[in-house]
């Protein structure tokens, strides 16, 4: 599904900022893989999916997705197999207009046309989708008014709705309460189950990341450090987990994410 | 007399709605206007005055204005600078392109030339000439804005809108949000420079300085028109911005016909537009200041009003359990937490 072959990356080359935030990575992830990344800040998640989704571009090495290789598209072509969801739930909905015009922008990919899709057989699958997250009732609001939680959820489902081969999940229920990032994160899990989505998912709970997904990577400085999958995964706990990535890079977990959300 | 003014304004609103795309629905501050509003007049006028008739010569206008748009949009795009300063250029460069489009003057007259204004009181014969004037540009105005509303309810239209919401939707979704800014910003100018063909032919000239100061007028009749009323209906934005830009025409035309009662004179016109801009984003933010404030009055009456029921209620409670103390032994968490100092709260604490 995604191959990452040898890929760094350098902010502001040749100046006193200059930053190896990748460091010549290598990744395959298969199809169906379920994938949890963790790793303290500054440690190169971000600047991963921002590599992988088109945001920026390589310093060097290739990116092949789906087949096809992705290292010079830009952005908004590789959507058309990725779909991503931010930490921030601003970002994935449109708060000037309404949920149903939302939905029906985020349901087909690509260029539009001067075809009117909105119907009422539209309108009553959106409800039925909405229902999964309680706003069925909600059609015509402006998704402004939404709660962040609320909006998050919508994000998802149109994402999904949008159906990507995979999609790429940056701490998307970071900024949410606990309840609702619950809700999220089981919705999470029923998508990716239902739709047989490849997912990479990143975030700084390190048991939430034990327990989900197939497969798990600790990244440090610019490097895949620990990469972890199928039954080694499932014996793993977080202890086991802070013990390992002292064994590697001989120092100590930066306790603050990495103990805290345990 | 009323009937210019209504004229006047509903060719006004083209440009109006023009401008409602680009700043509003787009959220792209467009100063191309400027330009594309007289462009769109001189490519009229010059069509009329070369014979090749006012129906060619709108559409030519028309399509005048979606380039001037697309090459802001493409200066945007290409070179990622502000929309702001990409309509700056445009707007500039269109002064010369504008000059050369009349032919080097300043000025072209429409004097005894078969312009959409001369023709409509022989279609509307059974009116009154000013009437068929505002009877046909009603017509014209209607029409376009219910095209405005119907592409903006298409699927093109709907990503226009997310655009100028959320950038990152349309990147996600796989379309290219330069490609949408030409077409969006190019459709704004379209109408702009449609608004200036018809208005070349209403007042029955082009001129190269036709366009100063239009922005400001433009968003002064949208600010208007949002005080009218609020909603996210498409058909109400278009609506409201029509109106806008009628009463704006309105204040503009008793500020010429009153105004020397106070020495104002057309002079002062750009001034007063723009303090009428000012004061209506002053409105706007002491309007939604006014509305949490009273918010917050009415959450302080509110929480007042609870916290005194609360009392009453307990005051009540703990009354009651001095009264039945024996046969309720269920209220003593109540009468615990009573706030009377004097009551059996004390005792039982």
């Amino acid at each position: 599904m995604l191959d990452i072959q040898n890929v760094t990356k350098v902010f502001y080359p040749g100046t006193v900022n200059e930053k190896m935030a990748l460091d010549d990575i290598n990744l395959h992830v298969d199809k169906g893989d379920v994938i949890c990344v963790i790793g303290s800040n500054g440690s190169g998640k971000s600047t991963l999916f921002n590599l992988i989704s088109g945001t920026y571009p390589v310093t060097s090495g290739t990116i092949v997705l789906d087949g096809k290789d992705v290292t010079h598209m830009p952005e908004y072509k590789r959507a058309m197999t990725i779909g991503r969801i931010f930490q921030d739930p601003t970002k994935g909905t449109a708060a000037n207009m309404t949920i149903e015009d939302n939905m029906i922008t985020a349901l087909t990919k690509g260029m539009r046309g001067l075809k009117i899709s909105l119907n009422a057989e539209k309108r009553e699958f959106f409800r039925e989708q909405l229902e999964l997250i309680g706003l069925q009732d909600r059609l015509r609001d402006n998704v402004g008014l939404l709660s962040g939680g609320q909006r998050q959820a919508l994000t998802l489902l149109m994402t999904v709705l949008s159906h990507p081969k995979m999609i790429l999940l940056d701490e998307h229920t970071a900024a949410l309460d606990p309840r609702n990032a619950q809700t999220v994160m089981d919705l999470t899990e029923r998508f990716i189950a239902s739709y047989q989505l490849t997912a990479l998912t990143v975030t700084h709970n390190m048991k939430f990341a034990i327990e989900f997904g197939n497969r798990l990577i600790m990244m440090d400085e610019g490097h895949i450090i620990l990469d972890i999958s199928g039954a080694e995964k499932k014996k793993l706990t977080v202890d086991k987990l802070v013990k390992l990535f002292r064994d590697i890079r001989k120092k100590e977990f930066v306790s603050d994410e990495g103990l805290l959300t345990t | 007399m009323i009937e210019g003014i209504f004229v006047d304004g509903l060719i006004f609103s083209i440009m109006v709605l023009g401008i409602l795309i680009s700043f509003r629905i787009l959220d792209f501050a467009d100063l191309t206007c400027d330009g594309s509003v007289a462009t769109g007049a001189a490519v009229a006028t010059m069509c009329i005055v070369n014979g090749a008739g006012v129906a060619v010569g709108l559409i030519l206008a028309f399509l005048s204005g979606v380039l001037a748009g697309m090459v802001t949009a493409a200066i945007h795009n290409r070179l990622k600078v502000p929309g702001l300063l990409a309509g700056i250029l445009t707007m500039t460069m269109l002064y010369s392109i504008n000059l050369r489009i009349l032919g080097n003057k300043a000025n072209v007259p429409l004097l005894r030339k078969v312009t959409i204004y001369t023709s409509m009181p022989e279609t509307f014969s059974f009116l009154p000439s000013a009437w068929a004037a505002l009877v046909g540009t009603l017509i014209f105005v209607l029409v376009i804005k219910v095209l405005i509303d119907v592409f903006f309810r298409t699927d093109l239209g709907l990503a226009l809108g997310a655009l100028g919401g959320n950038e990152q939707v349309i990147i996600s979704q796989g379309m290219n949000p330069s490609v949408l800014k030409l077409i969006g910003i190019g459709l704004s100018n379209g109408l702009i420079a449609l608004s200036g063909g018809l208005l070349a032919q209403y007042q029955g000239f082009a001129d190269a300085n036709l366009g100063q100061g239009m922005v400001v007028q433009g968003l002064a009749a949208i600010m208007l028109g949002e005080f009218l009323f609020s909603s996210n209906k498409i058909s109400l934005i278009t609506l409201r911005a029509v109106f806008g830009a009628i009463i704006y025409k309105g204040l503009m035309f008793f500020g010429r016909k009153y105004g020397y009662l106070i020495h104002i004179t057309p002079n002062d016109f750009k001034l007063l537009t723009g303090i009428l801009v000012i004061a209506s984003l002053l409105i706007a933010q002491t309007r939604s200041m006014a509305s949490s404030s009273g918010a917050r009055k009415k959450a302080i009456q509110r929480s007042m009003a609870n916290r005194q029921a609360e009392a009453e209620a307990e005051a009540q409670k703990a009354s009651q359990a001095v009264d039945g103390q024996a046969d309720e032994p269920r209220d003593t968490n109540e009468t615990i937490r009573s706030p009377r100092p004097d009551g059996p709260s004390e005792e039982a604490r």
